[in-house]
Protein backbone atom coordinates (compact mmCIF):
# COMPACT_ATOMS: atom_id res chain seq x y z
CA UNK A 1 0.00 0.00 0.00
CA UNK A 2 2.58 1.96 0.98
CA UNK A 3 4.72 0.98 -1.79
CA UNK A 4 1.77 2.01 -4.50
CA UNK A 5 1.42 5.57 -2.78
CA UNK A 6 5.23 5.88 -3.02
CA UNK A 7 5.01 5.09 -6.93
CA UNK A 8 2.35 7.12 -7.54
CA UNK A 9 3.72 10.20 -5.61
CA UNK A 10 7.09 9.73 -7.59
CA UNK A 11 4.80 9.96 -10.99
CA UNK A 12 3.50 13.47 -9.90
CA UNK A 13 6.56 14.69 -8.86
CA UNK A 14 7.69 13.99 -12.21
CA UNK A 15 4.40 15.26 -13.71
CA UNK A 16 5.28 18.55 -12.31
CA UNK A 17 8.98 19.16 -12.87
CA UNK A 18 7.30 18.09 -16.68
CA UNK A 19 4.70 20.83 -16.72
CA UNK A 20 7.38 23.54 -14.98
CA UNK A 21 9.90 22.32 -17.86
CA UNK A 22 7.34 23.29 -20.29
CA UNK A 23 6.10 26.50 -18.86
CA UNK A 24 9.42 27.70 -19.08
CA UNK A 25 10.28 26.95 -22.44
CA UNK A 26 6.54 28.19 -23.25
CA UNK A 27 8.14 31.52 -21.71
CA UNK A 28 11.29 31.35 -23.70
CA UNK A 29 9.61 31.33 -26.66
CA UNK A 30 6.97 34.33 -25.43
CA UNK A 31 9.98 36.45 -24.66
CA UNK A 32 11.20 36.96 -28.21
CA UNK A 33 10.83 40.10 -30.36
CA UNK A 34 7.67 40.70 -31.95
CA UNK A 35 7.31 40.00 -35.35
CA UNK A 36 5.66 43.27 -36.74
CA UNK A 37 6.00 46.00 -33.87
CA UNK A 38 2.65 47.74 -35.01
CA UNK A 39 0.46 45.09 -34.47
CA UNK A 40 1.97 44.35 -31.01
CA UNK A 41 1.04 47.96 -30.25
CA UNK A 42 -2.36 47.44 -31.32
CA UNK A 43 -2.54 44.26 -29.40
CA UNK A 44 -1.84 45.53 -26.15
CA UNK A 45 -3.43 48.35 -25.97
CA UNK A 46 -6.28 46.24 -26.97
CA UNK A 47 -5.68 43.57 -24.00
CA UNK A 48 -4.80 46.20 -21.90
CA UNK A 49 -8.48 48.00 -22.11
CA UNK A 50 -10.22 44.33 -22.10
CA UNK A 51 -8.11 43.09 -18.92
CA UNK A 52 -7.84 45.89 -17.62
CA UNK A 53 -10.52 49.04 -17.85
CA UNK A 54 -12.98 46.25 -17.81
CA UNK A 55 -12.24 45.04 -14.49
CA UNK A 56 -12.81 48.42 -13.02
CA UNK A 57 -16.53 48.25 -12.11
CA UNK A 58 -15.70 44.80 -10.15
CA UNK A 59 -12.91 46.43 -8.53
CA UNK A 60 -14.68 49.66 -7.53
CA UNK A 61 -17.83 47.12 -5.84
CA UNK A 62 -14.99 44.79 -4.11
CA UNK A 63 -12.51 47.56 -2.86
CA UNK A 64 -16.04 50.42 -1.43
CA UNK A 65 -17.68 47.00 0.57
CA UNK A 66 -14.08 45.30 1.65
CA UNK A 67 -12.95 48.91 3.12
CA UNK A 68 -16.34 49.36 4.77
CA UNK A 69 -16.11 45.80 6.64
CA UNK A 70 -12.26 46.06 6.94
CA UNK A 71 -13.00 49.67 8.75
CA UNK A 72 -16.19 48.61 11.35
CA UNK A 73 -14.43 44.89 12.08
CA UNK A 74 -11.18 47.01 13.10
CA UNK A 75 -13.53 49.93 14.99
CA UNK A 76 -14.86 46.69 17.10
CA UNK A 77 -11.87 44.83 17.58
CA UNK A 78 -10.13 48.01 19.04
CA UNK A 79 -12.79 49.39 21.40
CA UNK A 80 -10.76 50.21 23.89
CA UNK A 81 -10.07 53.71 25.93
CA UNK A 82 -6.15 53.10 25.73
CA UNK A 83 -5.94 52.93 21.70
CA UNK A 84 -6.76 56.66 19.90
CA UNK A 85 -9.60 56.55 18.06
CA UNK A 86 -7.43 57.53 14.73
CA UNK A 87 -6.11 54.44 14.71
CA UNK A 88 -8.84 52.61 12.96
CA UNK A 89 -8.33 54.74 9.82
CA UNK A 90 -4.54 54.18 10.23
CA UNK A 91 -5.34 50.60 10.65
CA UNK A 92 -7.73 50.24 8.00
CA UNK A 93 -5.12 52.01 5.50
CA UNK A 94 -1.96 49.68 6.26
CA UNK A 95 -4.32 46.47 5.55
CA UNK A 96 -5.58 48.12 2.51
CA UNK A 97 -2.50 49.54 0.77
CA UNK A 98 -0.47 45.95 2.78
CA UNK A 99 -2.70 43.10 1.28
CA UNK A 100 -6.67 43.52 0.19
CA UNK A 101 -5.67 45.97 -2.75
CA UNK A 102 -2.69 43.93 -4.15
CA UNK A 103 -3.31 40.39 -2.70
CA UNK A 104 -6.90 39.99 -2.58
CA UNK A 105 -7.65 41.99 -5.55
CA UNK A 106 -5.01 40.31 -7.47
CA UNK A 107 -6.24 36.82 -6.49
CA UNK A 108 -9.83 38.01 -7.81
CA UNK A 109 -8.83 39.08 -11.21
CA UNK A 110 -6.61 35.37 -11.24
CA UNK A 111 -10.48 34.37 -11.50
CA UNK A 112 -11.88 36.79 -13.70
CA UNK A 113 -8.58 37.55 -16.27
CA UNK A 114 -7.25 34.08 -15.84
CA UNK A 115 -10.83 31.98 -16.52
CA UNK A 116 -10.94 34.20 -19.64
CA UNK A 117 -7.34 34.17 -20.90
CA UNK A 118 -7.08 30.27 -21.21
CA UNK A 119 -10.43 29.63 -22.18
CA UNK A 120 -10.01 32.54 -25.14
CA UNK A 121 -6.63 30.96 -25.66
CA UNK A 122 -7.87 27.11 -25.50
CA UNK A 123 -10.61 27.91 -27.75
CA UNK A 124 -7.83 29.02 -30.43
CA UNK A 125 -6.00 25.56 -29.65
CA UNK A 126 -8.72 23.66 -30.19
CA UNK A 127 -10.13 25.08 -33.33
CA UNK A 128 -6.92 24.88 -35.45
CA UNK A 129 -6.54 28.44 -35.19
CA UNK A 130 -2.90 28.30 -33.39
CA UNK A 131 -2.13 25.87 -36.05
CA UNK A 132 -3.27 28.38 -38.64
CA UNK A 133 -0.47 30.97 -37.10
CA UNK A 134 1.90 28.55 -36.47
CA UNK A 135 2.05 27.37 -40.31
CA UNK A 136 1.87 31.73 -41.25
CA UNK A 137 5.05 31.24 -40.09
CA UNK A 138 4.16 33.18 -37.06
CA UNK A 139 5.56 32.27 -33.44
CA UNK A 140 2.17 31.84 -31.69
CA UNK A 141 3.01 31.38 -28.31
CA UNK A 142 4.60 35.04 -28.31
CA UNK A 143 1.90 36.39 -30.66
CA UNK A 144 -1.04 35.45 -28.10
CA UNK A 145 0.87 35.68 -24.74
CA UNK A 146 3.03 38.51 -25.10
CA UNK A 147 0.49 41.46 -25.38
CA UNK A 148 -1.45 40.11 -22.52
CA UNK A 149 1.21 39.75 -20.35
CA UNK A 150 2.85 42.88 -20.76
CA UNK A 151 -0.71 44.93 -20.88
CA UNK A 152 -1.42 43.26 -17.07
CA UNK A 153 2.10 44.13 -16.06
CA UNK A 154 1.04 47.86 -17.13
CA UNK A 155 -2.31 48.60 -15.98
CA UNK A 156 -3.02 46.30 -13.06
CA UNK A 157 -0.53 48.60 -10.54
CA UNK A 158 -2.92 51.62 -11.37
CA UNK A 159 -5.98 49.61 -10.52
CA UNK A 160 -4.56 48.18 -7.54
CA UNK A 161 -4.04 52.48 -6.79
CA UNK A 162 -7.19 53.23 -7.88
CA UNK A 163 -8.25 49.99 -5.57
CA UNK A 164 -6.58 51.39 -2.84
CA UNK A 165 -8.38 54.53 -2.75
CA UNK A 166 -11.62 52.73 -3.33
CA UNK A 167 -10.82 50.96 0.09
CA UNK A 168 -10.15 53.60 2.19
CA UNK A 169 -13.17 55.75 0.81
CA UNK A 170 -15.50 53.23 1.30
CA UNK A 171 -14.08 52.86 4.90
CA UNK A 172 -14.26 56.51 5.47
CA UNK A 173 -17.96 56.18 4.22
CA UNK A 174 -19.56 53.66 5.66
CA UNK A 175 -17.66 53.79 8.83
CA UNK A 176 -19.07 57.00 9.21
CA UNK A 177 -22.25 56.29 8.10
CA UNK A 178 -22.19 53.31 11.15
CA UNK A 179 -21.57 55.29 13.41
CA UNK A 180 -17.93 53.54 14.34
CA UNK A 181 -15.65 56.55 13.68
CA UNK A 182 -15.74 60.21 12.96
CA UNK A 183 -15.23 61.30 9.65
CA UNK A 184 -12.39 64.07 11.14
CA UNK A 185 -10.47 61.03 13.59
CA UNK A 186 -10.74 58.40 10.22
CA UNK A 187 -9.04 60.99 8.15
CA UNK A 188 -6.20 62.31 10.58
CA UNK A 189 -5.96 58.23 11.33
CA UNK A 190 -5.55 57.45 7.23
CA UNK A 191 -3.04 60.26 6.86
CA UNK A 192 -0.91 59.45 10.45
CA UNK A 193 2.42 58.05 10.16
CA UNK A 194 2.21 57.06 6.41
CA UNK A 195 5.03 55.11 5.00
CA UNK A 196 5.11 55.55 1.08
CA UNK A 197 7.02 52.30 0.88
CA UNK A 198 3.92 49.77 1.52
CA UNK A 199 2.78 51.45 -1.61
CA UNK A 200 5.72 50.89 -3.50
CA UNK A 201 5.96 47.04 -1.82
CA UNK A 202 2.26 46.77 -2.54
CA UNK A 203 3.23 48.13 -6.49
CA UNK A 204 5.53 45.47 -6.40
CA UNK A 205 3.98 42.63 -5.52
CA UNK A 206 0.93 43.41 -8.28
CA UNK A 207 3.37 43.63 -10.81
CA UNK A 208 4.91 39.75 -10.01
CA UNK A 209 1.13 38.91 -9.56
CA UNK A 210 -0.05 40.24 -12.82
CA UNK A 211 2.95 38.40 -14.31
CA UNK A 212 2.02 34.85 -13.22
CA UNK A 213 -1.88 35.00 -13.34
CA UNK A 214 -1.38 36.28 -17.39
CA UNK A 215 1.16 33.67 -17.73
CA UNK A 216 0.40 30.91 -16.47
CA UNK A 217 -3.24 30.95 -17.96
CA UNK A 218 -1.78 31.61 -21.59
CA UNK A 219 0.02 28.72 -20.55
CA UNK A 220 -2.50 26.37 -19.38
CA UNK A 221 -4.74 27.88 -22.82
CA UNK A 222 -1.91 27.12 -25.41
CA UNK A 223 -1.54 23.59 -24.25
CA UNK A 224 -5.08 22.50 -24.37
CA UNK A 225 -5.87 19.45 -26.25
CA UNK A 226 -9.09 17.96 -26.90
CA UNK A 227 -12.05 19.80 -27.49
CA UNK A 228 -14.48 22.16 -25.56
CA UNK A 229 -14.81 19.57 -22.21
CA UNK A 230 -11.01 20.24 -22.01
CA UNK A 231 -10.99 24.03 -23.07
CA UNK A 232 -13.07 24.60 -19.52
CA UNK A 233 -10.30 22.06 -17.97
CA UNK A 234 -7.91 24.08 -18.62
CA UNK A 235 -9.61 27.14 -17.42
CA UNK A 236 -9.82 25.86 -14.18
CA UNK A 237 -6.38 24.70 -13.88
CA UNK A 238 -5.34 28.10 -15.01
CA UNK A 239 -7.01 29.81 -12.03
CA UNK A 240 -6.15 26.92 -9.91
CA UNK A 241 -2.51 27.77 -10.11
CA UNK A 242 -2.39 31.16 -10.60
CA UNK A 243 -3.51 31.40 -7.48
CA UNK A 244 -1.66 29.25 -5.56
CA UNK A 245 1.66 30.66 -7.06
CA UNK A 246 0.04 33.85 -6.16
CA UNK A 247 0.14 33.40 -3.08
CA UNK A 248 3.42 31.19 -2.61
CA UNK A 249 4.80 34.69 -4.80
CA UNK A 250 3.14 36.64 -1.85
CA UNK A 251 4.80 35.22 0.97
CA UNK A 252 8.24 35.43 -0.61
CA UNK A 253 7.55 38.45 -1.34
CA UNK A 254 7.27 39.49 2.28
CA UNK A 255 9.62 37.78 3.50
CA UNK A 256 12.11 39.49 1.26
CA UNK A 257 10.74 42.88 1.16
CA UNK A 258 9.50 43.95 4.55
CA UNK A 259 11.91 41.63 6.92
CA UNK B 1 8.42 20.27 -55.60
CA UNK B 2 8.08 17.94 -52.06
CA UNK B 3 9.75 15.27 -51.73
CA UNK B 4 8.60 12.75 -49.37
CA UNK B 5 10.96 10.42 -48.13
CA UNK B 6 9.73 6.78 -46.15
CA UNK B 7 8.05 8.76 -43.28
CA UNK B 8 6.25 7.31 -40.40
CA UNK B 9 3.76 8.48 -37.91
CA UNK B 10 2.24 6.61 -35.21
CA UNK B 11 0.20 7.62 -32.02
CA UNK B 12 0.93 5.80 -28.74
CA UNK B 13 1.45 2.27 -30.84
CA UNK B 14 -1.30 3.25 -33.54
CA UNK B 15 0.65 3.25 -36.79
CA UNK B 16 -1.02 6.03 -38.98
CA UNK B 17 1.79 6.63 -41.82
CA UNK B 18 3.74 3.68 -42.76
CA UNK B 19 6.70 4.14 -44.25
CA UNK B 20 5.32 6.49 -46.86
CA UNK B 21 7.46 7.67 -50.17
CA UNK B 22 5.83 10.72 -52.23
CA UNK B 23 6.76 13.09 -54.56
CA UNK B 24 4.52 16.16 -54.85
CA UNK B 25 4.97 17.92 -57.94
CA UNK B 26 5.01 21.79 -58.46
CA UNK B 27 2.40 23.17 -61.30
CA UNK B 28 0.28 20.61 -60.58
CA UNK B 29 -2.54 19.49 -58.26
CA UNK B 30 -1.55 16.02 -56.25
CA UNK B 31 -4.69 14.74 -54.72
CA UNK B 32 -4.58 12.22 -51.01
CA UNK B 33 -7.63 10.32 -51.17
CA UNK B 34 -8.75 7.62 -49.10
CA UNK B 35 -11.20 7.09 -46.77
CA UNK B 36 -12.24 8.61 -43.39
CA UNK B 37 -9.38 7.98 -40.87
CA UNK B 38 -7.19 6.68 -43.47
CA UNK B 39 -4.48 9.52 -42.33
CA UNK B 40 -4.70 12.38 -45.31
CA UNK B 41 -4.98 14.93 -42.25
CA UNK B 42 -2.60 13.03 -40.26
CA UNK B 43 0.21 13.50 -43.61
CA UNK B 44 -0.91 17.15 -44.40
CA UNK B 45 -0.17 18.09 -40.73
CA UNK B 46 3.19 15.87 -41.18
CA UNK B 47 4.09 17.86 -44.46
CA UNK B 48 3.91 21.22 -42.59
CA UNK B 49 5.63 19.91 -39.25
CA UNK B 50 2.53 20.29 -37.15
CA UNK B 51 2.84 16.68 -36.29
CA UNK B 52 6.71 15.66 -36.04
CA UNK B 53 7.58 13.04 -37.96
CA UNK B 54 9.02 9.65 -36.16
CA UNK B 55 11.69 8.98 -38.58
CA UNK B 56 12.26 9.58 -42.44
CA UNK B 57 12.31 13.10 -44.29
CA UNK B 58 10.44 15.77 -45.99
CA UNK B 59 12.42 17.92 -48.40
CA UNK B 60 10.75 21.38 -49.64
CA UNK B 61 13.24 22.25 -52.51
CA UNK B 62 16.60 20.43 -51.24
CA UNK B 63 15.24 22.16 -47.43
CA UNK B 64 15.04 18.94 -45.33
CA UNK B 65 12.01 20.71 -43.38
CA UNK B 66 12.64 17.51 -40.92
CA UNK B 67 16.33 18.75 -39.61
CA UNK B 68 15.23 23.15 -39.29
CA UNK B 69 15.13 25.12 -36.25
CA UNK B 70 11.88 26.68 -34.75
CA UNK B 71 13.18 29.78 -36.97
CA UNK B 72 14.02 28.35 -39.87
CA UNK B 73 10.81 26.41 -40.60
CA UNK B 74 9.33 29.44 -40.07
CA UNK B 75 10.97 31.03 -42.77
CA UNK B 76 9.90 28.12 -44.88
CA UNK B 77 5.96 28.65 -43.32
CA UNK B 78 5.90 32.27 -45.07
CA UNK B 79 5.98 30.39 -48.46
CA UNK B 80 3.13 28.23 -47.16
CA UNK B 81 -0.83 28.50 -47.27
CA UNK B 82 -2.94 26.23 -46.18
CA UNK B 83 -6.89 25.62 -45.18
CA UNK B 84 -7.33 23.39 -42.44
CA UNK B 85 -10.34 20.87 -42.60
CA UNK B 86 -12.15 22.94 -40.19
CA UNK B 87 -11.52 26.56 -41.77
CA UNK B 88 -9.48 27.81 -38.80
CA UNK B 89 -10.58 30.94 -39.16
CA UNK B 90 -9.55 33.64 -36.21
CA UNK B 91 -12.68 33.93 -34.64
CA UNK B 92 -11.86 37.57 -33.34
CA UNK B 93 -11.49 38.81 -36.93
CA UNK B 94 -14.02 39.98 -39.70
CA UNK B 95 -13.64 37.76 -43.01
CA UNK B 96 -12.25 40.77 -44.73
CA UNK B 97 -9.53 40.89 -41.58
CA UNK B 98 -9.15 37.25 -41.64
CA UNK B 99 -7.81 37.69 -45.55
CA UNK B 100 -5.86 41.07 -44.46
CA UNK B 101 -4.36 39.32 -41.69
CA UNK B 102 -1.18 37.71 -43.28
CA UNK B 103 -0.69 40.59 -45.64
CA UNK B 104 -0.17 42.80 -42.64
CA UNK B 105 1.51 40.23 -41.08
CA UNK B 106 4.28 39.69 -43.70
CA UNK B 107 4.11 41.93 -46.50
CA UNK B 108 5.16 45.52 -47.27
CA UNK B 109 1.82 46.47 -48.63
CA UNK B 110 0.16 49.71 -48.49
CA UNK B 111 -3.66 49.62 -46.58
CA UNK B 112 -5.04 50.25 -50.39
CA UNK B 113 -2.92 47.87 -51.71
CA UNK B 114 -3.87 45.42 -49.32
CA UNK B 115 -7.56 45.87 -49.60
CA UNK B 116 -7.34 45.20 -53.09
CA UNK B 117 -5.43 42.05 -52.75
CA UNK B 118 -8.15 40.98 -49.73
CA UNK B 119 -11.17 42.34 -52.73
CA UNK B 120 -9.29 40.24 -55.29
CA UNK B 121 -9.10 37.07 -52.89
CA UNK B 122 -12.60 37.29 -51.98
CA UNK B 123 -13.88 37.81 -55.25
CA UNK B 124 -11.81 34.37 -56.31
CA UNK B 125 -13.92 32.63 -54.27
CA UNK B 126 -17.22 33.87 -54.86
CA UNK B 127 -17.57 35.64 -51.87
CA UNK B 128 -17.98 39.50 -52.79
CA UNK B 129 -20.16 40.74 -50.58
CA UNK B 130 -19.14 39.30 -46.83
CA UNK B 131 -16.47 41.32 -45.94
CA UNK B 132 -18.08 42.62 -42.83
CA UNK B 133 -19.26 39.50 -41.60
CA UNK B 134 -17.42 37.04 -38.39
CA UNK B 135 -16.53 33.45 -39.05
CA UNK B 136 -20.09 32.57 -36.58
CA UNK B 137 -22.27 34.48 -39.26
CA UNK B 138 -20.97 32.32 -42.13
CA UNK B 139 -22.24 29.05 -43.17
CA UNK B 140 -19.32 26.09 -43.57
CA UNK B 141 -19.08 26.10 -47.11
CA UNK B 142 -18.60 30.37 -46.60
CA UNK B 143 -15.53 29.53 -44.21
CA UNK B 144 -14.64 26.95 -46.59
CA UNK B 145 -14.03 29.85 -48.67
CA UNK B 146 -12.83 32.25 -46.89
CA UNK B 147 -9.91 29.72 -45.47
CA UNK B 148 -8.95 29.58 -49.41
CA UNK B 149 -9.06 33.11 -49.95
CA UNK B 150 -7.20 33.45 -46.57
CA UNK B 151 -4.61 31.02 -47.33
CA UNK B 152 -3.99 31.98 -51.18
CA UNK B 153 -3.31 36.14 -50.06
CA UNK B 154 -0.01 35.31 -49.89
CA UNK B 155 0.73 34.04 -52.97
CA UNK B 156 1.75 30.86 -51.73
CA UNK B 157 5.02 28.59 -52.80
CA UNK B 158 3.24 25.69 -51.59
CA UNK B 159 -0.69 24.86 -50.79
CA UNK B 160 -1.98 22.50 -48.69
CA UNK B 161 -5.81 22.06 -48.81
CA UNK B 162 -7.57 19.54 -46.58
CA UNK B 163 -10.62 18.69 -47.78
CA UNK B 164 -11.62 22.17 -49.80
CA UNK B 165 -14.84 21.52 -50.98
CA UNK B 166 -16.33 19.39 -48.42
CA UNK B 167 -19.25 21.11 -47.18
CA UNK B 168 -19.96 23.23 -50.65
CA UNK B 169 -22.35 22.38 -53.08
CA UNK B 170 -21.48 20.56 -56.63
CA UNK B 171 -21.56 24.04 -58.01
CA UNK B 172 -19.65 25.58 -56.03
CA UNK B 173 -17.23 22.69 -55.51
CA UNK B 174 -16.55 22.83 -59.07
CA UNK B 175 -15.83 26.91 -58.88
CA UNK B 176 -13.27 26.10 -55.90
CA UNK B 177 -11.85 23.17 -57.22
CA UNK B 178 -11.07 25.20 -60.86
CA UNK B 179 -10.12 28.08 -58.93
CA UNK B 180 -7.17 25.85 -56.96
CA UNK B 181 -5.85 24.22 -60.30
CA UNK B 182 -5.85 27.86 -62.12
CA UNK B 183 -3.59 29.18 -60.03
CA UNK B 184 -1.51 26.44 -58.96
CA UNK B 185 -0.29 26.29 -62.91
CA UNK B 186 -0.68 29.91 -62.77
CA UNK B 187 1.99 30.52 -60.05
CA UNK B 188 3.50 27.11 -60.24
CA UNK B 189 2.54 25.82 -56.92
CA UNK B 190 2.83 22.91 -55.49
CA UNK B 191 -0.31 21.64 -54.08
CA UNK B 192 -1.21 19.09 -51.75
CA UNK B 193 -4.96 18.26 -51.59
CA UNK B 194 -6.60 15.95 -49.67
CA UNK B 195 -9.84 14.66 -50.54
CA UNK B 196 -12.59 12.02 -50.76
CA UNK B 197 -14.60 13.68 -53.46
CA UNK B 198 -14.73 11.55 -57.31
CA UNK B 199 -15.84 14.35 -58.45
CA UNK B 200 -12.84 16.73 -57.80
CA UNK B 201 -10.73 13.56 -58.48
CA UNK B 202 -11.77 13.36 -61.72
CA UNK B 203 -12.16 17.41 -62.45
CA UNK B 204 -8.57 18.18 -61.27
CA UNK B 205 -6.36 15.10 -60.14
CA UNK B 206 -3.12 15.63 -62.44
CA UNK B 207 -1.40 13.44 -59.60
CA UNK B 208 -3.37 10.86 -57.52
CA UNK B 209 -2.02 9.40 -54.57
CA UNK B 210 -4.03 6.90 -52.95
CA UNK B 211 -3.78 6.33 -48.88
CA UNK B 212 -4.88 2.59 -47.76
CA UNK B 213 -3.46 1.00 -44.02
CA UNK B 214 -1.30 3.50 -43.96
CA UNK B 215 0.70 2.69 -47.04
CA UNK B 216 0.87 4.29 -50.42
CA UNK B 217 -1.94 1.76 -51.83
CA UNK B 218 -1.65 3.36 -55.40
CA UNK B 219 -0.56 6.22 -57.57
CA UNK B 220 -1.76 7.55 -61.13
CA UNK B 221 -3.83 10.28 -62.38
CA UNK B 222 -7.30 10.79 -63.11
CA UNK B 223 -7.47 8.57 -66.14
CA UNK B 224 -5.27 5.82 -65.02
CA UNK B 225 -8.19 5.73 -61.94
CA UNK B 226 -10.65 4.74 -64.05
CA UNK B 227 -9.02 2.00 -65.79
CA UNK B 228 -7.10 0.38 -62.70
CA UNK B 229 -8.29 -2.86 -61.91
CA UNK B 230 -6.80 -2.62 -58.57
CA UNK B 231 -9.49 -3.98 -56.03
CA UNK B 232 -9.38 -1.16 -52.88
CA UNK B 233 -9.31 1.37 -55.47
CA UNK B 234 -12.39 0.56 -57.81
CA UNK B 235 -13.86 0.19 -54.46
CA UNK B 236 -13.05 3.21 -53.26
CA UNK B 237 -14.32 5.01 -56.80
CA UNK B 238 -17.24 2.86 -57.53
CA UNK B 239 -18.48 3.49 -53.91
CA UNK B 240 -21.50 5.89 -54.78
CA UNK B 241 -24.15 4.19 -57.17
CA UNK B 242 -24.05 7.29 -59.47
CA UNK B 243 -20.55 5.82 -60.12
CA UNK B 244 -21.82 2.12 -60.52
CA UNK B 245 -24.09 2.94 -63.06
CA UNK B 246 -21.79 5.26 -65.14
CA UNK B 247 -19.43 2.48 -65.21
CA UNK B 248 -22.22 0.03 -65.73
CA UNK B 249 -23.28 2.45 -69.13
CA UNK B 250 -19.98 3.11 -70.26
CA UNK B 251 -19.06 -1.27 -70.39
N1 LIG C 1 -3.80 13.79 -32.56
C1 LIG C 1 -4.09 12.49 -32.70
N2 LIG C 1 -3.90 11.64 -31.67
C2 LIG C 1 -4.17 10.32 -31.79
N3 LIG C 1 -4.65 9.76 -32.91
C3 LIG C 1 -4.87 10.54 -33.97
C4 LIG C 1 -4.61 11.95 -33.92
N4 LIG C 1 -4.91 12.48 -35.12
C5 LIG C 1 -5.35 11.46 -35.88
N5 LIG C 1 -5.32 10.29 -35.20
C6 LIG C 1 -5.70 8.97 -35.74
O1 LIG C 1 -5.09 8.84 -36.99
C7 LIG C 1 -5.98 8.23 -37.92
C8 LIG C 1 -6.04 9.06 -39.17
O2 LIG C 1 -6.71 10.26 -38.91
P1 LIG C 1 -6.88 11.42 -39.99
O3 LIG C 1 -7.48 12.58 -39.29
O4 LIG C 1 -5.60 11.64 -40.69
O5 LIG C 1 -7.92 10.80 -41.00
P2 LIG C 1 -8.44 11.40 -42.37
O6 LIG C 1 -7.94 10.52 -43.46
O7 LIG C 1 -8.10 12.83 -42.46
O8 LIG C 1 -10.00 11.22 -42.23
P3 LIG C 1 -11.20 12.18 -42.71
O9 LIG C 1 -11.39 11.92 -44.16
O10 LIG C 1 -12.36 11.70 -41.92
O11 LIG C 1 -10.80 13.57 -42.41
C9 LIG C 1 -7.30 8.07 -37.22
O12 LIG C 1 -7.47 6.72 -36.89
C10 LIG C 1 -7.19 8.90 -35.97
O13 LIG C 1 -7.82 8.24 -34.92
MG1 LIG D 1 -9.10 14.58 -42.38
Amino acid sequence: MLFKNDVRLKHQMLQFLHTTGEYFLFLKGVFSKPQKFAWFRKQLFYEMNSLGINSLPIITIISLFMGAVITIQTAYNIDSPFIPLYAVGLATRDSIILEFSPTIISLILAGKVGSSISSEIGTMRVTEQIDALEIMGINSASYLALPKIIAAIIINPFLIIISMFQGILGGWFFGSLAGVVTSTGFVYGVQYAFQPFYVTYALVKTVFFAFLITSISSFFGYYTSGGALEVGASSTKAVVYSSIFLLVMNYLLTQLLLS
Amino acid sequence: MIEVRNISKSFEDKLVLDDLSIIFEEGKTNLVIGGSGSGKTVLIKCLVALYKVDSGSIIYHGRDFTLLNEDEKRDVRKEIGMVFQGGALFDSQSVEENVAFPLQMFSPMSPEERKERVNFCLNRVNLPNAHNLYPSQLSGGMKKRVAIARAIALNPKYLFCDEPNSGLDPKTSIVIDNLIKEITEEYSITTVINTHDMNSVLEIGDKIIYLFKGKKWWEGDKHEILETDNEEINNFVYASELFKRIRKASI
